[in-house]
């Protein structure tokens, strides 16, 4: 498996990460290393500082000091397109797709960005024929039922479940190297993130790095193969999922009193 | 047809595709349903200077298109690209100075300066208003509401280029006909040209710009450039508008910069039908001829503007397009069944 993947560079690396709202510390010295096809884990109660992460590293805010690097070039206080253009690609907690657009030509955006036009597009085999055709490709991996009329539909008609796999296959469509989910199963049914954890297994084995933060646990802990825990903008625990759970810290900042297995069965 | 056997049904149900704007076609009779509004507004246009009477309202042909114009690169940004300009008096002077400038101290014939304040106008606003493209919303409106006024003072305060006399003894056209014809031509390409621009992969940028610019963002593509690039889209289309406009004229000056220029392309489009591209040329085509026949009123004439502008907004609030676009698809035929 993949899963144990380890080299001496990190293909992320925070370095001391600092971020100051006015008067509120959201993150305060973190330091964290991302190896290549690691699945990790984010988690931390509501206001921990895990979207920050999030924006400091893909560059929708700007740190108040710290650095980041991305396969060891620094990429601090690099704009945020051009973070996604190395292919560092984000989904938005609040899901942000073109509402008036039909589903399909949400895709052709990214699609027709310099990084797709370089590398072809997902699966686009290093030619980028007809944007429309490769984005309704794309939605059919990841779950939009091509002979439908669903891919077709306007945005703004389509539930949750299918405006997150949008968020999904926007950095798809980049032919991402690093993907960070932003609770990308918060507001999913059970079926839903049923079939959405064999699609980040997918992602995995093909050796895309996957972020991801979520409140999740049960399925969170099923594809990650190590976990970061934040509490008040402070790294708490990072390591392997078992080791985590078990951290009498984490049970304490993150779960008050009660038993981890409890939270597991109601998360 | 006896009466039993028969039913209504919609002329475009046989053709219309499950996704928006698609259309299967199978026969002349199926793309002349397609073909028929365009060719209405194409032929209209061409043959409104042969109907008009005398050279008055040749003129105001004339100026309708310019307003028309502005119209439409207001209609472009705003519904397209999500920013709402008021600053078609800016492109428009601009144009018509940088026109003016050529002509008349450099001895450039028309057929070189307008391609010229076109192009050198859409880069000298799009480079003024480069700092404001980070805002959005009401707050790009009144900055470049301010544009206009702007250029207006600097003229006058420095008495460049004729100060409050403007510039004098531009040539005009070569004649009536190809003034008309001229601009005419220019608008429809203008029209079709952006209809078309709209509906490419691009043209998906700047909607998606004007839907969600973090999402773009976030999918590696530089938002300023693509604003920048629609602002100089519209402001060569305002340039232009402005160049044709100061060699009608003869003359231009800072009259040129009058809000007029912004207000009015506004009220087209709310009149016409906003984000169809057509509608404002059909705004035009209504308020500049009625504005020259209200003329005989006086200061009347705003009432009279204004309560027109009001019984739109009531009763038409979508526009004339989008409601004349919803009878032609409701258009039924007798079938068999």
């Amino acid at each position: 498996m993949s899963k144990q993947t380890r080299q001496d560079q990190p293909i992320l690396r925070m370095e001391n990460v600092s971020k100051v709202f006015g008067g509120v510390t959201a993150l305060k010295d973190v330091n964290l290393d991302v190896f290549e096809g690691d699945v990790l884990g984010i988690i931390g109660p509501n206001g921990s500082g895990k979207t920050t992460i999030v924006n400091s590293i893909t560059g929708f805010i700007t740190l108040t000091s710290g650095r980041i690097y991305f396969k060891g070039e620094d990429i601090t206080g690099k704009k945020a397109h051009k973070i996604a253009d190395m292919g560092v690609t984000r989904t938005f907690q609040i899901m942000r797709p073109y509402y008036s657009l039909p589903a399909f030509k949400n895709l052709v955006i990214p699609l027709f960005s310099p990084r797709a036009k370089r590398t072809g597009g997902w699966r686009g085999g290093g030619t980028l024929g007809d944007r429309k055709t490769i984005a309704i490709d794309i939605l059919e991996e990841i779950g939009f039922e091509r002979d439908s009329y669903i891919p077709f539909k306007t945005t703004s008609t389509l539930p949750t479940g299918y405006l997150k796999r949008l968020e999904l296959a926007r950095c798809l469509a980049l032919q991402p190297e690093v993907i960070i989910c932003d609770e990308i199963f918060s507001g999913l049914s059970m079926s839903e993130i049923a079939s959405m954890v064999p699609l980040i297994e997918r992602l995995q084995d093909e050796g895309i790095t996957i972020v991801m933060i979520e409140h999740r646990l049960r399925e969170l802990f099923q594809v990650a193969n190590r976990i970061m825990v934040l509490n008040f903008g402070e790294k708490l625990v990072e390591g392997a999922p078992e080791a985590v759970m078990a951290d009498e810290r984490v049970k304490e900042a993150y779960f008050g009193s009660e038993k981890m297995e409890e939270v597991m069965i109601y998360a | 047809m006896s009466k039993e056997n028969r039913r209504k049904e919609r002329i475009d149900r046989g053709i219309k595709v499950r996704s928006d704007g698609l259309y299967a076609l199978m026969s002349w009779r199926e793309m002349a349903y397609l073909i028929a509004p365009r060719f209405i507004l194409i032929a209209g246009l061409l043959a409104l200077p042969l109907l008009m009477p005398g050279l008055y309202w040749q003129r105001v042909i004339s100026i309708v298109c310019i307003y028309a114009m502005v119209a439409i690169s207001f209609d472009f940004l705003a519904h397209y690209v999500g920013l709402v300009c008021l600053g078609g008096a800016f492109f428009i002077g601009v144009g018509g100075y940088i026109a003016g400038i050529f002509n008349a101290y450099f001895g450039m014939p028309p057929l070189v300066t307008i391609p010229l304040a076109a192009i050198a106008g859409g880069a000298f606003c799009t480079l003024l208003l480069l700092p404001c493209l980070p805002l959005r919303g009401v707050y790009f409106a009144i900055v470049t509401l301010m544009y206009p006024l702007f250029m207006a003072r600097i003229i006058e305060a420095f008495d460049l280029f004729g100060g409050t006399d403007g510039i004098l003894g531009i040539d005009s056209f070569p004649s009536a006909f190809t003034e008309q014809y001229f601009v005419v031509g220019i608008l429809l390409v203008f029209v079709f040209g952006l209809r078309r621009l709209v509906t490419t992969d691009m043209g998906l940028i700047f909607t998606a710009v004007m839907d969600n610019d973090q999402a773009v963002r976030a999918s590696g593509i530089n938002i300023t450039y693509y604003k920048a690039l629609a602002v100089f889209i519209a402001s060569a289309m305002g340039c232009l508008a402005g160049a044709c406009l100061t060699h009608i004229y003869m003359w231009s000056g800072i009259s040129q910069f009058a809000l007029d220029f912004s207000i009015l392309p506004i009220a087209a489009t709310v009149i016409g039908g906003a984000g169809t591209l057509v509608g404002p040329v059909i705004g035009c085509l209504i308020l500049v001829p009625v504005s020259e026949l209200l003329r005989d009123f006086g200061t009347l004439r705003i009432v009279f503007y204004a309560t027109l502008l009001v019984a739109f907004i009531l009763f038409r609030s979508d526009g004339i397009m989008a409601f004349a676009k919803r009878k032609y698809e409701q258009i039924e035929r007798w079938t068999l069944i």
